[in-house]
């Protein structure tokens, strides 16, 4: 039974008892980032790819390729803006979400 | 063979328990419940079971010990009494709304404040709405028997819900007095292995357990939690069924005494059914038609079946031994009254609270409580139908 399974149609007769969920890593597909107030902005000429952003973040919103980081996950990024405060070449800026 | 023995309620209940060699127990010593996890922790420590004793440090801590062994897919059970349930109080909850077939040993006694150690039912009736089975047991015999039972109904696929098998502290608990034993392959046969279809620590197939609730799902999974609760009392008479034949002992929704053709009756739990039996046959002896309804399952509520029971009665008395401050009576009373309405059984009904905090109640008590049915009767109706028992005026 995967995570599909579990959506807002879904009756009482039908759902899973206490909510389990079964299957691991399911965070992913729940969108947590619609709830920012603040958004960071990535300037990838200012990155030097240091990664000292990518342990920082509390959540997994920064995405590392081949040892390279990525724009913004921002299905979950909630915009706390910790990885602004650690990047030590001006490469994050914070703005004022709009959405 | 059945097994003669003499014993009391807690060393029952401890002996059913080992009997049934549990996964886990978690528990904290409350008095009148400690011997239990007392005798127990004796058996872990003679090798007599395989369960896995933790002594915690609250019972905060034990109900949550039970609900990560449980999830995790261990047979868990503890046992408890008055404030020892009510530092549970949060945990009763997840444990049912998880749908975690937990055991609980509850030796009622009365909440404080003031501070009081002895027998009456605001404890569990506290945790009514928690989403646990309650069974209530008049004496160690049924204590014993329920305990027997309550795996069976707790872990049928149907129900998935925590069970509460509730005895009178000290009356019961204490008092030693002869019971009837299975043998130990007899109720390991008849509980059998727990058989989770998902459990945390299947390393084939992970999974989560008691994840955030947004609003489009806690609907749904209270209406299913709710539905399993309903789905209880079938299985609740099925496994009493299947018990009986092991045992020779019958246990239904509640049990009858006198009922048949009685004008008045009580409705009554625990240990003072077996003082109010003799009040009836007191009674019966002068020709009075008078009998009584002893609730053994409390949750889930059979209104339906108690209402068939007293349709005939004229006036019932409904003994609370708890106090519900709603400035209307105890919660059985409520519930009873409600029973009746919607089964419109148009008795003359008086609720009273009677025999908390270890009030003593005697046969002559329960003969007055008759008495003012009879008043009642005559009178064609209840004047005060909120009540007090052997309280000084």
């Amino acid at each position: 039974m995967s995570i599909d399974f579990i959506n807002e149609n879904i009756n009482w007769k039908d759902i899973t008892p206490g909510g389990e969920v079964y299957e691991g890593g399911t965070a992913a597909e729940f969108c947590t980032g619609d709830w920012r107030v603040s958004i960071p902005e990535y300037i990838a000429d200012k990155c030097k790819q240091c990664l000292l952003c990518t342990p920082a973040c509390p959540d997994a919103a920064i995405p590392v390729v081949d040892g390279k980081r990525l724009d913004f996950d921002f299905k979950h990024c909630k915009g706390c803006g910790i990885c602004a405060k650690v990047c030590p070449f001006g490469a994050i800026v914070m703005k004022k979400e709009e959405q | 063979m059945a097994i003669r023995e003499r014993l009391s309620g807690n060393e029952a209940v401890a002996i059913a328990m080992r009997q049934i060699n549990p996964d886990v127990m978690a528990a904290f010593p409350i008095t009148p419940s400690t011997e239990i996890p007392q005798y127990f922790s004796t058996f872990v420590a003679n090798g007599k079971v395989t369960t896995e004793f933790v002594p915690v440090e609250s019972e905060h801590s034990a109900m949550s010990a039970c609900v990560g062994s449980e999830a995790a897919g261990a047979r868990t059970l503890t046992a408890t009494s008055s404030c020892g349930l009510a530092l549970m109080w949060e945990e009763l909850y997840i444990a049912a709304s998880c749908r975690l077939p937990i055991a609980l040993a509850c030796v009622n006694r009365a909440l404080s404040g003031p501070i009081n150690i002895n027998c009456d039912h605001s404890d569990s009736m506290g945790a009514r709405d928690a989403g646990w089975i309650q069974i209530y047991s008049e004496n160690n015999q049924e204590a014993y028997d329920n305990f027997v039972q309550a795996y069976r109904i707790a872990e049928h696929k149907d129900v998935r819900l925590p069970i509460m098998i509730c005895q009178d502290g000290f009356i019961t608990s204490h008092a030693v007095e002869n019971i009837s034993l299975l043998e130990d392959k007899e109720v390991k046969d008849f509980v059998g292995e727990y058989d989770p279809s998902e459990y945390l620590l299947n390393h084939d197939h992970s999974m989560a357990v008691g994840p955030y609730d947004i609003p489009s799902y806690y609907m749904e999974h209270k209406r299913q939690q709710a539905e399993a609760m309903k789905n209880a009392k079938q299985v609740i008479l099925e496994v009493a069924a299947e018990f009986e034949k092991l045992s020779g002992r019958k246990y239904g929704l509640f049990e009858e005494y006198m009922l048949d053709d009685a004008e008045e009756a009580l409705v009554i739990i625990n240990s003072a059914a077996g003082t109010a039996k003799d009040a009836v046959d007191a009674l019966r002896a002068q020709g009075k038609k008078v009998g009584l309804l002893k609730i053994r399952v409390f949750r889930p509520f059979p209104a339906e079946e108690i209402a068939e029971a007293l349709k005939n009665v004229k006036a019932i008395a409904v003994m609370d031994r708890c106090e519900g401050f709603s400035s209307q009576g105890g919660p059985l009373g409520a519930e009873i009254e409600a029973a009746l309405y919607r089964a419109g059984v148009k008795a003359l009904v008086v609720d009273y609270v009677y025999g908390i905090g270890g009030r003593d109640v005697r046969v002559e008590n329960i003969e007055e409580v008759y008495a003012a049915l009879d008043e009642i009767l005559a009178a064609g109706k209840v004047e005060e139908p909120y009540r007090y028992l052997s309280c000084r005026d």
